[in-house]
């Protein structure tokens, strides 16, 4: 036991290199690939894809830092992301966990999703073993919390979301290595939430704003939705599909992708009762998955829109 | 005396590192695992105090870890142990147990020997740290 004692303990480690290529790193690691992939899956969101290639790149780094014996500290990775209705802040979350896997920062390929229904408990008591469950069941992955700011309710001061609040911000501290919470929710109220919580805002590295999409981009991402359910547009149907996009943008309530997801379903509904009454006979594959420009025009969206009567498929 | 129960026992006290590799492969193999702590060291004292809940949804060993670490802050004087329930149908046993925290002082057992009739002998352990109420044993 004493010869083992006398050894210097970094006598396992391989003698140091000198250089890293950082390139060939990445290329190795596989993160390229990654963030290609993501880059083709997910349209516009340059923020978002800014920050990944930025996180990306440091985890490389601190690997490489790693190697060469330089001081290097597991960077906190926490985030909160806001935006409108529709911008992809749950895909992306969704997503977050084998991106975070792949670059080898999380141990593994899950994420929890909870809201405050998971978290807070009922009555004294109830909150701390509700939180720390989920907690627990989350850890090595990704905790993604929901509509956040539901946790806080400054309105009664017996509620019990503080308390989860409380027992959330001790883990995201104390085991940064264990965990990535993903906060995400509307813009304006994220900020009130972190107003009044800001040991939160202070914990969290990594505020990402989702921006709306444009309309050349709202356009792209219809196509990728149509295509992923093996549905095609006809050249007048892309036409009608473009002047929906422009009149929709500036009509209320307007949501985004989960508006043109809705649109896109409401023609797919078209299309199938066109069929119907029009078809003669046996129909093709191509029938089945062309979508015309009738269907698309004959949304309310054209008629002076949805002022009248909300529409039940986007949210207020 | 140190107290040699479970698996391991023999081996020199397991890091929280090998223990982190231990649970993480019995939760792989999709056994639930579960936290004990007891202050009676007796070999057939089986039924130890559980700590909080078994584990039966947490896929990463680190949900143990946390919850030894609140384990060892309020019972960290007496014997603790890891168990792993394999919850499949026909075996509903525990597969695993180690010693993951145990006293700093193991004052060991005392060896009672009870003459009976004729030249026969009765024999009976009791751990010396018995001696005195549960709950003060190791402090």
């Amino acid at each position: 036991m004493t010869d083992e004692t006398a050894l210097p303990d970094t006598s396992p480690e391989p003698p140091r290199e000198t250089a890293v290529d950082l390139r060939r790193e990445m290329a190795d690691s596989g993160v390229q690939d990654i963030l290609d992939q993501l880059d083709r899956d997910l349209i516009g969101l340059k923020p978002v894809k800014q920050r990944l290639r930025e996180i990306a790149a440091l985890l490389v780094v601190e690997k490489a830092r790693q190697r060469l014996g330089l001081a290097h500290d597991t960077p906190t990775l926490h985030m909160s992301f806001t935006g409108n209705p529709g911008t992809g802040k749950t895909t992306v979350a969704m997503r977050m966990a084998s991106i975070l896997h792949g670059l080898g920062y999380i141990r593994r390929d899950h994420v929890v999703t909870a809201t405050r229904d998971d978290l807070v408990g009922q009555y004294i008591g109830h909150t701390a073993p509700k939180t720390k469950e989920i907690l627990k069941k989350a850890m090595g992955g990704v905790l993604f919390i929901d509509e956040a700011y539901y946790l806080y309710r400054p309105e009664n001061e017996r509620d019990y979301g503080q308390e989860a609040i409380e027992i959330l911000l001790q883990v995201m501290e104390n085991q940064r290595d264990d965990l990535v919470v993903i906060l995400a929710g509307y813009g304006d109220r994220m900020d009130k939430f972190f107003a009044s919580n800001p040991g939160f805002r202070s914990r969290i590295a990594h505020h990402i704003d989702f921006p709306d999409y444009g309309e050349e981009e709202l356009f792209a991402i219809a196509r990728h939705m149509l295509d992923d359910m093996n549905y095609h547009l006809t050249p007048a149907a892309e036409t009608a599909l473009a002047e929906y996009i422009a009149l929709r943008r500036a009509q209320p309530h307007f949501a985004n992708a989960r508006s043109l997801r809705n649109a896109l379903d409401r023609a797919r509904l078209r299309q199938a009762k066109r069929i119907f009454e029009t078809a003669q006979g046996p129909v093709d594959a191509d029938a089945l998955s062309a979508i015309d420009a009738a269907d698309i025009r004959a949304s309310r969206v054209f008629s002076g829109g949805l002022d009248a009567q909300p529409s039940s498929g986007d949210r207020p | 005396m140190r107290v040699t129960q479970g698996t391991f026992s023999f081996l020199p006290d397991l890091t929280d590192e090998q223990i982190t590799k231990q649970v993480q492969y019995c939760i792989d193999n999709g056994w639930a695992v579960s936290l004990e702590f007891t202050d009676d060291p007796h070999p057939r004292n089986t039924y130890w105090d559980m700590w909080g809940h078994p584990m039966f949804d947490n896929p990463d060993a680190a949900a143990l870890m946390t919850e030894l670490a609140a384990c060892r802050k309020a019972y960290g004087d007496r014997y603790i142990r890891v168990v792993a329930f394999d919850a499949t149908h026909g075996w509903e046993s525990v597969k695993l147990s180690f010693i993951v925290n145990r006293p700093t002082d193991e004052p060991g057992f005392r060896l009672n020997r009870m003459e009976m009739e004729g030249r026969k002998m009765r024999y009976a352990t009791f751990p010396y740290s018995a001696d005195r109420p549960a709950g003060q044993r190791y402090q």
